[in-house]
């Protein structure tokens, strides 16, 4: 069975709600948009203080090439446009939204009836998708419209659709594909259409043999699609590795892009979105969110509205528990710890992990040993051990010439040292700086 | 704000691995060849192992206390348990009680603590603490007694060993004296007591019983396979060229099993904080030790290399480090 040939490593698979049917999550009383929901420019608002809007109306304008719109997923009245601690941590600006009602936009067909014909051209495609707000769904967050216009020179080959889901204890994937496979096979296609390739694969994991033999199954009557069984190992889900699992090519370091090996990889979750996006009209402003944890009464699977704080998913799945240390916008690996639970769901929200407070405490840092775990498992074939030291050290140049931005912060060097130590931590202060210190270098020439 | 939660960058999960698992994992490989010791040399070989391992832990627990002024002692993680395990590996079963106290705080305080502690040593603690001895101690470190006395300690009857009766058929030229080492199987397993020889040390009698210690290893993940292998193949081609070119050298098996040469190779060799960080590293490495130690068995002064090959590799890590780098991912572009 195929999968990535540097490094990985097997965090317990936590999977507390593989099981759950994906159930639709009341309305809020209140949806925050941050205008920063992707990587790029932020949004900008072209709504003001008093707009009434309906579900699906647009709130926030694409501030560039390397943007996203937003829309409403509510209908009501705009209270204010203010800021909020948004996943990051940060104070970003925001558009509040009290609900009224649940009016939608004229133009989205809301029946469940499959759409399969598309006979658009690739341009209409990527317009439609761009017009949707559609972004990378798997966490990243990278505007797909961009995704699918790959550079001068560069030629797309195959579409491989991401459907691990690496991350421990997420399942909305999982889900997705269990009950909505044609949707996403329609959508694949729309995306093989739009990048004019007649390949495409789907990366499932075989820790869910289900969603493989319903998806292969319903693969047969899709021309080109093939569906690929992996082996367990995280971090498979990174697009890197993605790419090197399933068609045995590796991408080049920074700023080389997947592209450049021929491959354009987009999320499952993103395939079912351009599905809605392009045969449905319906932009995006809904997602499947997992909330979980060990303590958790119920841990669940939602379909949430974007602006949806955290606090009422949790609600709906039982409640906070009394012992919660952490909570997690993400997965264990990669996700982000919060402040509080207020935080809006946003476009890259695919989980909220609650973790009880003896599982939220790091152990303390040892002396290192050099037993060169953390060199064995970094998938991309870095010295961990060395590029944390030399950052804690301030040697720039060093890090930079071990290959520091090649680091894609997967923490599997963190997660398998003995010594407990935090790498990564220093990894990010160094990789910070680095590109700070590149940008620098290239403005200049 | 009514919960407090906790902030902190991802990861948030740890595999759960630790130092002290590490170290204990070893120390739990080391089990059958402390079997095999006591099964040979009986109340010297508990003597030996218990007075370094307590020596060691002593020192190391000292000096953190006393000249670090540390508040948290690192006794608790195991490695100098295992460092005073594997000095006493490394001495003849009848070395009287002193003697080993003074290698303990050698290999303890010169070789591990001056450098910072565990961690920060460039030299394997108990191969310094070995070597020191060996300089200056040689007559009580190089009269090993036979096996089978297990109720004597420093008064044991010693012998030559196999490795110094190596040595003796090459000075003379004679390859018909080689006849009288034990049988290839014999070594292997560590019964070498038939024919009134010195067994050697107490941790490198029994390969069979380092393999299962390396096995063990393999099995839980410890250390990786590229050091002990590469060692163990460089000795077995090198040392079966020499022999295959004049009889006189002995055969490739007899290298492999007599010796601290799988002691070494198991055990003291693949110590992490001494060895190379990458898998191409290791291999040079391995190489290197294998090829000096049958060079200094072979030509050099003393009958056995081990030590002194692992040390001089040991020094040349941080070059091995800085020039061998793992292969980045992306330098394979296509399949």
């Amino acid at each position: 069975m195929k999968t990535f040939r540097i490094g990985g490593v097997h965090p317990a698979e936590n999977k507390l709600s593989a099981g759950k049917a994906i159930e639709t999550l009341a309305l809020p009383k209140q949806a925050v948009f941050p205008l920063s929901q992707h990587i790029g420019a932020p949004a900008v608002p072209v709504v003001k203080k008093g707009d009434v809007v309906k579900v699906g109306t647009k709130i926030a304008e694409a501030g560039g090439f390397v943007s996203a719109a937003i829309f409403s997923s509510v209908s009501g009245k705009v209270n204010k446009i203010d800021s909020v601690i948004d996943a990051s941590g940060y104070r970003k600006p925001a558009i509040f939204i009290d609900v009224e009602g649940d009016e939608w936009e004229e133009s989205i067909d809301r029946s469940t009836e499959l759409v399969k014909e598309c006979s658009l051209t690739p341009e209409e495609i990527v317009g439609k998708i761009k017009n949707a707000g559609v972004v990378g769904m798997g966490g990243a967050c990278f505007p797909t419209h961009v995704k699918l216009t790959p550079p001068p020179g560069c030629r797309a080959e195959c579409v491989i659709i991401n459907a691990v889901e690496c991350e421990p204890y997420l399942t909305a994937d999982h889900r997705l594909m269990l009950e909505h496979p044609d949707e996403i096979l329609v959508g694949v296609g729309i995306l093989m259409r739009a990048v004019k390739v007649s390949k495409a694969y789907i990366g499932i994991e075989n820790n869910k043999p289900d969603a493989i033999r319903l998806m292969k199954e319903k693969a047969a009557a899709y021309p080109g699609i093939e569906v690929v069984p992996l082996k367990v190992k995280y971090p498979q889900g990174g697009e890197k590795q993605l790419i090197d699992a399933v068609i045995g090519r590796q991408v080049p370091a920074p700023p080389a892009i997947p592209i450049n090996v021929g491959a354009v990889v987009q999320n499952v979750g993103t395939a079912f979105a351009v599905y809605e996006a392009v045969q449905k009209n319906k932009p995006l402003f809904e997602r499947v969110v997992t909330v979980t944890g060990k303590s958790l009464k119920n841990p669940s699977n939602f379909l949430t509205r974007m602006g949806t704080p955290m606090s009422q998913l949790i609600e709906a799945a039982g409640g906070l528990p009394e012992d919660t240390g952490k909570v997690i916008g993400g997965g264990p690996m990669m996700g982000k710890a919060l402040a509080n639970t207020e935080v809006p769901i946003c476009k890259g929200s695919s989980g909220v992990l609650l973790m009880n407070d003896k599982e939220a405490r790091r152990s303390a840092p040892q002396p290192c040993i050099r037993c060169a775990k953390c060199v064995s498992a970094c998938p991309m074939g870095l010295e961990p051990y060395l590029l944390a030291t030399c950052s804690a050290h301030g040697d720039w140049e060093r890090v930079e010439h071990e290959m520091i931005m090649s680091c894609i912060e997967c923490g599997s060097c963190q997660f398998t040292c003995p010594s407990h130590r935090p790498m990564l931590d220093y990894i990010r202060l160094g990789k910070g700086k680095v590109g700070g210190i590149i940008r620098a270098r290239n403005a200049k020439k | 704000m009514a919960n407090k939660f906790i902030v902190s960058l991802s990861p948030h999960v740890h595999g759960g691995d630790s130092v002290q698992k590490n170290m204990y994992g070893v120390i739990i490989a080391l089990i059958p060849a402390l079997l095999v010791s006591l099964f040979i040399f009986g109340v010297g070989a508990a003597i030996v192992t218990l007075t370094s391992v307590a020596a060691c832990v002593f020192f190391e627990w000292a000096i953190t206390k006393y000249i670090f002024k540390r508040e948290r002692t690192t006794v608790l993680d195991g490695s100098a348990a295992l460092t005073g395990i594997l000095l006493a590996f490394n001495l003849p079963s009848n070395l009287p009680v002193w003697i080993i106290i003074i290698g303990a705080l050698v290999a303890i305080g010169i070789g591990k603590m001056t450098f910072g502690g565990l961690g920060c040593n460039p030299f394997n603690p108990a191969l310094v603490g070995r070597v020191f001895l060996l300089i200056s101690f040689p007559v009580q470190m190089t009269s090993w007694p036979q096996a089978g006395q297990w109720a004597s300690y420093t008064d044991a009857e010693t012998g030559a060993t196999p490795l110094a009766l190596m040595k003796a058929a090459i000075k003379a030229g004679d390859p018909s004296m080689l006849s009288e080492l034990p049988s290839s199987f014999n070594l292997l397993i560590g019964m070498s007591d038939s024919c009134q020889m010195g067994a050697g040390c107490i941790g490198e009698v029994s390969a069979l019983a380092l393999l299962l210690g390396l096995a063990y290893m393999l099995w839980k993940k410890i250390i990786s396979w590229h050091i002990p292998v590469s060692i163990l193949v460089t000795v077995f081609v090198f040392s079966g060229l020499m022999h295959l070119a004049n009889p006189v050298y002995a055969s490739p098996l007899q290298h492999l099993f007599t010796g601290g040469l799988m002691l070494g190779a198991v055990f003291m060799a693949t110590d992490y904080v001494t060895s190379p960080m990458t898998h191409k590293g290791m291999i040079i490495y391995g190489v290197a030790i294998g090829f000096l130690t049958v060079v200094i068995r072979t030509f050099g002064a003393y009958p056995e290399g081990m030590s002194f090959a692992i040390l001089i590799m040991n020094a040349f890590t941080p070059l091995i480090n800085t020039y061998c780098k793992p292969k980045r991912f992306g330098e394979v572009v296509k399949k």
